[in-house]
């Protein structure tokens, strides 16, 4: 298989900094005699030279999906590249320092593309979810208007009854459990969530209209992004809807 | 230069994150297009003759320059050689942009520059580090500055 040698050569050489490079003792393949060699990490390649000024290197290893092993080696300080496969060559290292060892060990077995992909597509999300959940927000208050709160009797009978909302599950910010919690209508004598249908059966709330997020990337997080005026819109009309029906029940109550 | 040939021969049968028949040319003096299976896996692009199993050949996708040519053309050449082109001409100019998105993004110092990016932007909005959590904040790899970002 040919392989792009020269620009290799030039990304192993050229000044773009390396993760780590150091001298690195190599066990050969047929002979097990040890060889030190300039390694040079730079990504996901380990390249290895014959000296540290060497122009172009001996050879190198593509570190995805291997693993990263201390060794019981003899030779102090070995750790090995072992990959998966039936003939798959093990490659035996040994630093010549427990400091040298333990910082080799450490970003080569980070040092797999798969890896940074991983990490990046976690903080890509963590963003996503950030910037979703300030747009969420009212900006103002996200109590309701009045000393009103949920009796918990209340809640669990209306939480029973919510259909199942593909929207918006329970957030910490509180904004997305009130629309959960009572959005959905099922308040014994909710009258006004909504609208009805034709058959006078009180119809789960409007979800708001869709907002389109600015970059492509936020595409994929499917979570409805409410407009705040909307939602402060949709907040006042329910807590009204609750206010009026507390005061109904505290009303029969007496 | 020594490579581990049946490591690289393994992750080109990976499932690929882009795959299709396109036609290639390599930047070879009297080299002619010419249909071949292209497969992207993390930051190689395989190219195969359409019935075989092992790839032609690969090339690292690092310090290269994807450039869109004429309809439905793109090319890949490196930084140090930019006369030397490895040219692909795509069934549609479509798919031609799918691919040239694909590839620009498909660098291990692009996803370095992505982390470093998000990173930066979840401590403004935070004050964390989202990458303590990793045990990988320390690294000079991820530093903002590094790398010439």
């Amino acid at each position: 298989m040919k392989l792009n040698e020269r620009s290799l050569a030039f990304y192993a050489t050229c000044d773009s900094p390396a993760d780590n490079s150091g001298f690195l003792y190599k066990r050969g393949e047929r002979h097990t005699a040890y060889h030190r060699r300039w390694f040079v990490l730079k990504g996901n390649m380990l390249f290895y030279f014959e000296e540290r000024d060497s122009r172009e290197p001996v050879g190198v290893i593509v570190l995805e999906g291997c693993n990263v092993e201390l060794c019981d080696s003899a030779e102090g300080f070995a750790f090995a590249i072992r990959f998966g496969g039936t003939k798959s060559r093990t490659y035996v290292l040994a630093a010549e320092s427990q400091a040298a060892m333990e910082s080799w060990v450490k970003s080569l077995s980070r040092a797999s593309f798969d890896y940074m992909r991983v990490v990046v597509r976690e903080l890509e999300k963590q963003l996503q979810e950030m910037r979703s959940g300030l747009v969420g927000g009212c900006g103002g208050s996200l109590e309701p208007p009045g000393p009103w709160k949920p009796k918990p009797s209340e809640l669990e009978q209306s939480r029973e009854r919510l259909p199942a909302l593909p929207a918006i599950p329970p957030k910490e910010n509180g904004c997305a459990v009130w629309n959960n919690a009572l959005g959905a209508d099922r308040l014994p004598d909710a009258s006004g969530c909504g609208g009805h249908d034709e058959e006078e059966n009180p119809r789960p709330p409007p979800l708001p209209p869709r907002r389109r997020v600015s970059n492509g990337e936020a595409a994929s997080a499917r979570a409805i992004v409410e407009s705040p005026s909307t939602f402060c819109r949709l907040h006042e009309k329910y807590s009204r809807e609750v206010a009026r029906l507390r005061q109904d029940w505290q009303q029969r109550q007496r | 230069m020594r490579y581990n040939e049946r490591e690289l021969l393994s992750l080109a049968r990976q499932p690929a994150e882009k795959a299709a028949e396109i036609r290639m040319r390599v930047p070879k003096k009297g080299s002619v297009l010419k249909k071949r299976l292209v497969k992207l896996v993390v930051n190689f692009l395989f190219y195969f003759r359409t019935d075989e199993a092992e790839p032609i050949g690969a090339l690292l996708l690092e310090r290269c320059r994807i450039t869109k040519e004429e309809e439905n053309v793109f090319s890949i050449s490196f930084i140090e050689e930019p006369e030397r082109k490895y040219c692909f001409e795509c069934a549609t100019e479509e798919q031609c942009q799918e691919w040239v998105e694909a590839l620009k993004k498909a660098s291990y110092e692009f996803l370095r520059r992505s982390l470093i990016f998000y990173r930066n932007e979840i401590q403004k909005m935070t004050g964390k580090d989202p990458l303590e959590q990793y045990g990988i904040s320390e690294e000079a790899r991820f530093q903002l500055g590094a790398h010439g970002q």
